[in-house]
C-alpha cells in the first residue's frame, strides 16, 4: 500500500516542469491562437483601436480561459459527453458575467467602450477550443498553464496590433498623446503630420493581423505549408 | 551607348550566380534590362506571338499616359493661377508659360516621390526574395500622380505608395500576381486614410485660402446638390428647382469644359480628350481591351439613364452624358479599367466587368454623396469580382458544350 503511495509521488512531475512550462510559452509564439490557429479574430478586430481596449480585454480572455479550463478539467470526469458543450457553455457564461460586472464596477469607462464585446467572449473560439481540446482530455492543473498561456498569446497578439492602430490611429499610446497635440496642433502635427483614419477603420486591423502572420511564417520557415 | 553596353558586359560575371555580388543581381539585372532589351524581335516566318514582351507593354502604357500627364500640368498650373488671384474667371490659355512652370512645379514632385519610393520597395523585395525586378511599377508609378489631388503632401504620396506597392502587389506575388490595380489602391488609401487631403474644399487649389472662393471640383459640387443647401463653384448657393441647379452646374462647368478637361480636379484624369487619345493608341497596340472600355462606358450612361429617370434630387437630373465627362470616368475606364491583370480575362466577361463596373460607378456616386468617388471604388470592387465572373463564364461555356455533346 506505502509502496502504490510513493509509485503515485515519484510519478508526480513538478509544477513546472519542461512540459508544463511549454504549455504557457508555445502559444506565444509559434503556436499562437490567433496567427497561427487563426481563432479570435473578430474581436481582434473590434477592440483594438486603443491599446488600453486591448489589455483590458486580453486580460478578462486569460482570466476566464484560465479558470475555465481548471473548472471544465476538474469535471471533465463527472460530465456526460452528449452534453459536455453545454456544460462548457455554462462555466464560460459564468465566468464571463464575473468579468462583466466586475468590469462595470470597476472600469466603467472602459466597459462602456467594450460594451457587447465582452459578452461575446462566450462565443470566443479560442475559449471554446481550449476546453475540448485540451481540458476535457488533461489534469487541472497543465490545463490551467494551458489557459494562460493561450490567453497571454491571444492578450500579446492583441496588445501588439491595437499599438500600430493607436499609435498611427489616434497618436497616442494608452491614452498618452505621442505625436503631441492632434487638436491644438503641436508636436509633429504643427508639422503637417496627421492621423491616419484608416488605422481606425476595422479593415486595418485585418491587415495587420495579416502582416504579422507574414513576418512569423517568413522568419519560422516550418510554419509555411505546403502548396 | 556602346561604351555603356561594354561596361555592363565587363561586369556582368560579377553578378552572376557565384559572382562576388550575386545579392545584388535583381538590380544589375532591371537596369540592364531596362536599357538594353528586349532585343529579341520577330524576324521572320509566322509566330503565334510577336515580341512584346511586359516592359514593351509597360512602355506603350506609359506613352499613351502622356497626353494626359502633359495637360494635367498644365490644367494644375491654371488652377495654382487661378487659387492664386482668387478669380475663376482668368481665361484658360493666358500666361501658358507662367502656368506650365506652375503645373511642374506641383506635379513632377509627385512624379518623383511616386518613383523613387516605388522603385525602391521593388528593389528591396527583389533583393530579399532573389526574383528579378519586375517592370509593373513603371506603369503604376505613372499612374499613382496622375490620380492624386494636385496638392496632396508628399509623404502622404510616399506612404501610400508602400502600401499600395506592399500590400496591393508584394503579398500577392508581384506584378503579374495583384488582385487590384495597385494605383487605385494607393489612391483609395489615402481616401480612407487621410480624407481631408483627398477631397474638400481646400484640397483642389494647392491649399490656398482666398476669402468667399471655394476650390472644390465638380463632383465636389455636385455632391451638395443633395441637400438642402445647393453650392456651386463661386460660393453662390442656388435655390429652387433641379432645372436651375443644373443649369448653374453647367454654367461653371459645361459639357465642353468638361471634355476638354479645364475642370478642377486630380492631376490627370480631368481632360477626356487625353484619355481618348490615350486610348486610341492603347486600342491600336492591342493592349487596351476595347470590350471593357466601351462596356464601361455603356454602364455609365446607363446608370446616369437610371438616376434621370428616378430623378428625386437634382443630381440624379444630371444628364447621363455629362456624368461620363466628370469625375475621372474616362481616365478610370481607360487607364484602370483596362489593366490586363485585374480586369476579367474572358472575353464575355470583359463585358460584364466593364458594364456592371461603369454602372456601379454611377450609382456609388450619386447615391452616396459621401463617397464621390464611385469610379474608383467600383472599379476596385470589379477587381475583386473579376475571378468569380470569369468562373462562371468559364462554367457556362463547360455546360453549353457538355450539353452539345448530349445531343450530338
Amino acid at each position: 500500500m506505502s509502496d502504490l503511495a510513493q509509485n503515485q509521488k515519484a510519478d508526480r512531475e513538478p509544477l513546472f516542469s519542461k512540459k508544463n512550462k511549454k504549455l504557457v510559452t508555445d502559444p506565444l509564439t509559434d503556436n499562437n491562437p490567433v496567427t497561427i490557429q487563426v481563432l479570435g479574430i473578430c474581436s481582434a478586430l473590434a477592440i483594438t483601436v486603443q491599446v488600453k481596449q486591448g489589455v483590458v480585454m486580453g486580460l478578462a480572455v486569460i482570466f476566464v480561459v484560465a479558470l475555465g479550463n481548471f473548472i471544465i478539467s476538474a469535471l471533465r470526469n463527472l460530465i456526460p459527453s452528449r452534453i459536455r458543450i453545454i456544460v462548457q457553455l455554462v462555466v464560460v457564461a459564468s465566468l464571463v458575467i464575473i468579468v462583466d460586472q466586475l468590469l462595470a464596477a470597476f472600469m466603467p469607462d472602459v466597459s462602456e467602450q467594450l460594451s457587447v464585446f465582452v459578452g461575446l467572449i462566450i462565443t470566443n473560439c479560442i475559449i471554446m477550443g481550449r476546453f475540448e481540446a485540451f481540458a476535457m482530455a488533461n489534469k487541472p492543473w497543465p490545463s490551467f498553464l494551458d489557459g494562460i498561456g493561450n490567453g497571454l498569446g491571444y492578450a500579446g497578439l492583441l496588445v501588439l496590433v491595437a499599438v500600430f492602430r493607436e499609435l498611427f490611429g489616434s497618436g497616442t499610446l494608452y491614452g498618452f498623446p505621442i505625436f503631441g497635440d492632434y487638436i491644438t496642433g503641436s508636436g509633429l502635427y504643427s508639422m503637417g503630420y496627421v492621423n491616419n483614419n484608416l488605422m481606425i477603420l476595422p479593415p486595418m486591423a485585418l491587415i495587420i493581423v495579416g502582416i504579422i502572420i507574414w513576418v512569423q511564417r517568413s522568419r519560422n520557415k516550418s510554419l509555411q505549408e505546403e502548396h | 551607348m556602346k561604351f555603356l553596353e561594354k561596361i555592363v558586359h565587363k561586369h556582368e560575371p560579377k553578378f552572376a550566380k557565384g559572382g562576388k555580388l550575386e545579392k545584388w543581381n535583381p538590380i544589375f539585372e532591371s537596369f540592364t534590362t531596362l536599357v538594353f532589351t528586349p532585343a529579341h524581335t520577330t524576324k521572320k516566318g509566322s509566330h503565334i506571338r510577336d515580341g512584346v514582351d511586359l516592359k514593351r507593354t509597360m512602355m506603350l502604357v506609359i506613352v499613351a499616359l502622356i497626353p494626359c500627364l502633359l495637360f494635367g500640368i498644365y490644367n494644375t498650373g491654371h488652377y495654382e493661377l487661378v487659387a492664386e488671384m482668387g478669380d475663376r474667371s482668368l481665361p484658360y490659355l493666358d500666361q501658358f508659360w507662367s502656368k506650365v512652370g506652375a503645373g511642374a512645379f506641383v506635379v513632377l514632385p509627385l512624379l518623383v516621390v511616386s518613383y523613387g519610393v516605388g522603385l525602391t520597395v521593388e528593389f528591396v523585395f527583389g533583393v530579399i526574395k532573389g526574383h528579378s525586378l519586375h517592370e509593373g511599377f513603371l506603369v503604376s508609378g505613372m499612374l499613382i500622380p496622375l490620380v492624386m489631388p494636385a496638392d496632396v503632401p508628399l509623404w502622404m504620396v510616399a506612404v501610400a505608395t508602400v502600401f499600395a506597392v506592399v500590400i496591393g502587389k508584394e503579398i500577392f506575388g508581384g506584378t503579374g500576381m495583384n488582385i487590384v490595380n495597385v494605383a487605385l489602391t494607393a489612391r483609395a488609401f489615402l481616401f480612407f486614410a487621410y480624407p481631408t487631403s483627398m477631397s474638400g474644399d481646400n484640397v483642389w487649389m494647392a491649399g490656398k485660402e482666398v476669402d468667399g472662393f471655394t476650390g472644390s471640383t465638380a463632383l465636389g459640387d455636385l455632391a451638395t446638390f443633395t441637400s438642402d443647401k445647393m453650392m456651386v463653384a463661386g460660393s453662390e448657393v442656388v435655390e429652387g428647382t433641379s432645372q436651375a441647379a443644373i443649369s448653374a452646374f453647367e454654367n461653371s462647368y459645361s459639357m465642353m469644359d468638361s471634355f476638354v478637361g479645364m475642370i478642377p480636379g486630380s492631376v490627370g484624369e480631368t481632360s477626356v480628350i487625353a484619355c481618348l487619345a490615350g486610348a486610341a493608341l492603347l486600342l491600336f497596340t492591342g493592349i487596351g481591351s476595347m470590350r471593357i472600355i466601351l462596356s464601361f462606358v455603356i454602364g455609365g450612361f446607363a446608370g446616369g439613364l437610371l438616376m434621370n429617370a428616378i430623378g428625386s434630387n437634382p443630381y440624379m437630373d444630371l444628364p447621363a452624358a455629362h456624368h461620363l465627362l466628370i469625375g475621372g470616368f474616362a481616365f478610370g475606364c481607360v487607364f484602370m479599367a483596362t489593366d490586363p491583370v485585374t480586369a476579367s480575362q474572358t472575353a464575355f466577361g470583359k463585358i460584364i466587368y466593364g458594364f456592371v463596373g461603369g454602372l456601379l460607378a454611377i450609382l456609388i456616386r450619386v447615391l452616396n454623396p459621401a463617397y464621390p468617388e464611385g469610379v474608383m471604388l467600383a472599379i476596385l470592387f470589379m477587381n475583386i469580382m473579376a475571378p468569380i465572373i470569369d468562373h462562371y463564364v468559364v462554367q457556362a461555356n463547360v455546360k453549353r458544350r457538355l450539353k452539345r455533346l448530349k445531343t450530338a
